[in-house]
């Protein structure tokens, strides 16, 4: 069946079956591999996209419900927020091993449109469905703290 | 080290290293826009990120200079989240004098006369924290015998003296005529140059780069342009998933793949070795399949048994005296005379290493052989694996390294299991037609090669004045390196890999005694990051602080008191204690706890600092953390993988356990193996002890030192020593 998605500001249309997860339809069918799979079942965050400007695990999503919906992937990243995170990212070296950060940058940003000044407790509650195996989180966290704030900077 | 030790030291593994390579070091020149020799070493075309530009090897190099000015450091070692990428380079910039931002990294291909590990032999592959001590002369050499030949080519072009030319930030000059010129503009008279036979390398005052922090050379990853295994899109290519057994050892008595066939999407099935493999044009038609397949299995033979069954077994073994690991003065005479005797139990689970990205392999088949993809720990081995798989020549076994999304040990394992699994699918389908092989979390989790599960017993004996006279401490396990590649590694039936950690303690005892029971029970186990220590740190660390206590002693003082001749023990003891404030009062609702311990090299002392909820639910809140690893290349590095080694290291210590019943894995997803996230992670500061000893690894002795320091300061808190993991989220 022919699904329309509107993603990274662009109409796709794709020829898939309707309960489809939207993350294999972003990876296989898009090709826009920067969105991760790690679990499949909600638990990881690796898969994290937004959808209408909220933070969702595209890996339990049927493409039909994201039929129409604003869908941003790290590939599409492009407003100042998520640019100030990923130079907080790069400034303070989160990465390790990388394959949880499109997750962590996703959830990140979303956090930030939402609350501009998190706290820590704030940050634990939003950011635990993201795992990091590598253990990057004392770093995630400092990191959205210096985007938070060269975000109030700028403002 | 001073400067003659460091030239004679690298003179010597220079000249080896040029005899064992044939050609000798040799400056690769390619010039940007010209074709690329190897098409084979070519990444696919939608894979070349930044990230991951597997750039084609002209020459046996880890140096290429393009007439861009781009300096690519050719990487032998799997960058896994390490940081391998950014200290192998920074090691060749050091010495080149190049600036930090001309530099990328690319991985070598698999080759291990040119790329093998200098710890390890003729083998290439990473491991055992040892990447920057193996290679921190050679990248070194590398580096100034680059550096050197560009200074040759400015001297002839500019008909000046050698000793006159200055290089500083990839800038070659000669302040006398004022001629200058960047690395990309000498590169083609560079290479024309004679490869040195010798080269001097700076004294570690003059370093400009180690020691810094640098920006990471594994780049693309936090937009997600960076290509792991999973994002690999070839021409034809299709992705397999694979139905395997649902426990260990069970055999295929039949199978009906007639729904399976009819799922959209499906072109094959396959049965393999290892179960059977359901081939689609996408993961999701191809897991349907997979779901569709009516399967019959025979474990008659298989491995049904339970956790806490094997436990049971290897409670009542260590009851009798194992094989002697290590045994010095008389235990029995020690426990006769002394006037304290404790004992303790202690159980280890099973672990799954669960790295973010599943097991995954793109393998096709080719005329000669294979080419793959993966993030290849063992390149040798697995070359070694897939060529007796298919019965031709390991060197014709093409592998692409990858970056890799974590391995802590999983994809370093003797007998390449999921590389082969890709690789007979790809030959059960037919030549040419690359498949990836996709292990859902499931399926991974589900695979074994666990940390093995393990039962400790400890019985040591105080004097009057409180000090330790006797130590006698049991170990039942398997063995990790039985029956594979590595088990030349076993020494006199003792697997060292079970017993490090416990062999040498930082203690000086008259009287010790460390014995092993090696049981057989067909779960397949494999190292999981700091190996042995991930068992013997916990226990012995722990039975101290319970000794301590016994003896009336202060912990971090009962240590220091106790502590053998090596000085770096009590370096890093002392500056955790100090700067974690071990004697500062604490607050209501808080405790402390300490630990110490050596692995691959390192010493690392960590303070654990704990609060305690009136519901008796507790949380780390910081972790001071001091390691000694040799000269510190990258300190951010280093760091990063102390922060990362405690989160790892947390994990078991708090809420992660693999439990088999029946057979069956009980935890095979994040929801029930439960893991560290950001609610957990407490806050760690990260103290590096100066050092000119040669460096040693800081991938993996970061994780055994917190679960020993957490439960020492539950145990301070409440009394009550913790003896079995996970420690559960109670006081
Ligand atoms: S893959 Fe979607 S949350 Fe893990
Ligand atoms: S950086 Fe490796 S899982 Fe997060």
């Amino acid at each position: 069946m022919a699904i329309t998605l509107k993603i990274n500001g662009a109409e796709r249309q794709v020829e898939v079956e309707p309960d489809t997860p939207l993350l294999w339809v972003i990876r296989d069918h898009l090709q826009l591999t920067g969105t991760k799979f790690g679990c499949g079942i909600a638990q990881c965050g690796a898969c994290t996209v937004h959808m209408s400007g909220q933070a969702v695990r595209s890996c339990v999503i049927p493409v039909s419900a994201a039929a129409g919906q604003e869908i941003t992937t790290i590939e599409g990243l492009g407003s100042t927020t998520a640019a100030a995170v990923q130079e907080a990212w790069e400034a303070l070296s989160v990465v390790q091993c990388g394959y949880c950060q499109s997750g962590q940058v996703m959830s990140a940003t979303a956090l930030l449109e939402q609350n501009a000044n998190p706290s820590d407790a704030d940050i634990d509650r939003f950011m635990t469905g993201n795992i990091c195996r590598c253990s990057t989180y004392v770093r995630i966290r400092a990191a959205i703290k210096q985007a938070a704030s060269q975000l109030a900077q700028e403002a | 080290m001073n400067e003659r030790q460091q030239t004679s030291i690298s003179r010597r593994s220079f000249l080896q290293k040029t005899a064992g390579a044939g050609a000798g070091l040799t400056l690769a020149v390619y010039l940007s826009g010209c074709s690329r020799e190897e098409p084979a070493s070519t990444p696919p075309a939608s894979a070349t990120g930044a990230a991951t530009a597997v750039e084609p090897l002209v020459a046996n190099a880890f140096v290429k200079i393009g007439t861009d000015n781009r300096v690519t450091v050719v990487i032998k070692h799997l960058e896994m989240g390490q940081g391998v990428y950014t200290g192998l380079a920074t090691l060749v910039a050091e010495e080149m004098d190049a600036d930090w931002g001309q530099i990328v990294a690319a991985s070598a291909p698999a080759d291990a006369t040119r790329y093998a590990n200098l710890h390890w032999g003729p083998v290439q592959g990473t491991g055992g924290s040892s990447a920057i001590a193996n290679a921190y002369l050679q990248m070194r050499e590398a580096g100034a015998a680059a550096r050197q030949m560009l200074i040759g080519a400015a001297a002839t072009a500019w008909e000046v003296p050698a000793g006159e030319i200055e290089v500083a930030r990839g800038q070659v000059s000669h302040r006398q005529s004022g001629r200058q010129a960047s690395f990309g503009e000498l590169a083609e008279a560079a290479v024309r140059q004679p490869v040195p036979e010798n080269v001097t390398l700076k004294d570690p005052a003059a370093f400009t780069l180690i020691g810094r922090h640098l920006s990471r050379k594994d780049v693309g990853k936090v937009d997600g342009s960076a290509i792991f295994t999973q994002d690999i899109q070839l021409d034809g290519m299709l992705t397999a998933v694979v139905a395997h057994p649902p426990v260990f050892g069970a055999r295929l008595k039949g199978f009906d793949d007639s729904a399976a066939r009819q799922v959209k999407g499906v072109v094959n099935v396959v049965q393999v070795p290892t179960g059977v493999a359901v081939l689609a044009d996408t993961f999701w038609h191809a897991k349907r399949g997979r779901d569709a397949l009516q399967l019959e299995w025979d474990d008659s033979e298989a491995f049904t048994r339970s956790s806490a069954d094997l436990m049971m077994q290897y409670k009542e073994l260590a009851k009798q005296p194992g094989a002697p690991a290590r045994v010095e003065g008389d235990v029995e005479k020690g426990f006769a005379g002394a006037a304290k005797v404790l004992e303790a139990s202690y159980e280890f689970p099973f672990l799954a290493h669960a790295t973010m990205e599943p097991m995954n392999c793109v393998a096709r088949i080719t005329g000669k052989g294979a080419e793959i993809w993966n993030g290849c720990q063992l390149q040798t081995g697995d070359q070694m694996a897939v060529a007796a798989a298919l019965g031709c020549r390991p060197e014709d076994i093409i592998i692409h390294t990858l970056l890799a999304g974590g391995s802590f040990g999983r994809r370093a394992s003797g007998d390449a299991d999921y590389v082969i699994e890709a690789v007979e699918i790809a030959k059960a389908h037919g030549r040419d037609v690359p498949v990836k092989l996709v292990w859902t979390r499931e399926d991974d989790t589900r695979a074994g090669y666990f940390r093995p599960l393990y039962f400790h017993h400890l019985k040591a004996g105080l004097d009057q004045d409180g000090k330790v006279v006797a130590w006698q401490h049991r170990i039942v396990g398997q063995s990790i390196l039985d029956g594979t590649p590595f088990s030349g590694m076993i020494r006199d039936g003792i697997d060292l890999s079970s017993v490090e950690g416990a062999l040498h303690l930082p203690y000086h005892i008259d009287n010790f005694s460390l014995e092993l029971h090696t049981v057989d029970v067909g779960v397949p186990v494999l190292w999981w990051r700091s190996v042995g220590s991930t068992h013997t740190a916990y226990a012995t660390e722990t039975f101290i602080d319970e000794l301590a206590a016994a003896a009336g002693r202060d912990p971090v003082a009962f240590r220091l008191q106790m502590l053998g001749e090596d000085p770096r023990y009590e370096a890093v003891l002392k500056l955790a204690a100090e700067r974690g404030g071990w004697q500062s009062p604490l607050p209501e609702g808080r405790a402390r706890g300490f630990a110490v311990h050596k692995s691959f090299g390192s010493y690392v002392a960590q303070l654990a600092e704990v609060s305690i909820a009136a519901d008796g639910g507790y949380r780390v809140d910081k972790v001071t953390c001091a390691v000694d690893c040799g000269v510190a290349v990258n300190p951010d590095v280093i760091r990063a993988q102390m922060e990362g080694g405690i989160g790892y290291g947390l994990s078991p210590t708090l809420i992660s356990e693999t439990t088999l019943e029946q057979g069956q894995v009980v935890e095979a997803n994040f929801d029930r193996y439960q893991v560290v996230r950001m609610e957990h992670m407490p806050a760690v500061e990260v103290h590096i002890v100066p050092s000119a000893e040669a460096p040693t690894g800081v991938g993996e002795p970061g994780t055994p030192v917190i679960g020993p320091a957490v439960a020492n300061a539950l145990f301070a808190a409440s009394g009550k020593p913790r003896h079995r993991l996970p420690l559960g989220m109670k006081v």
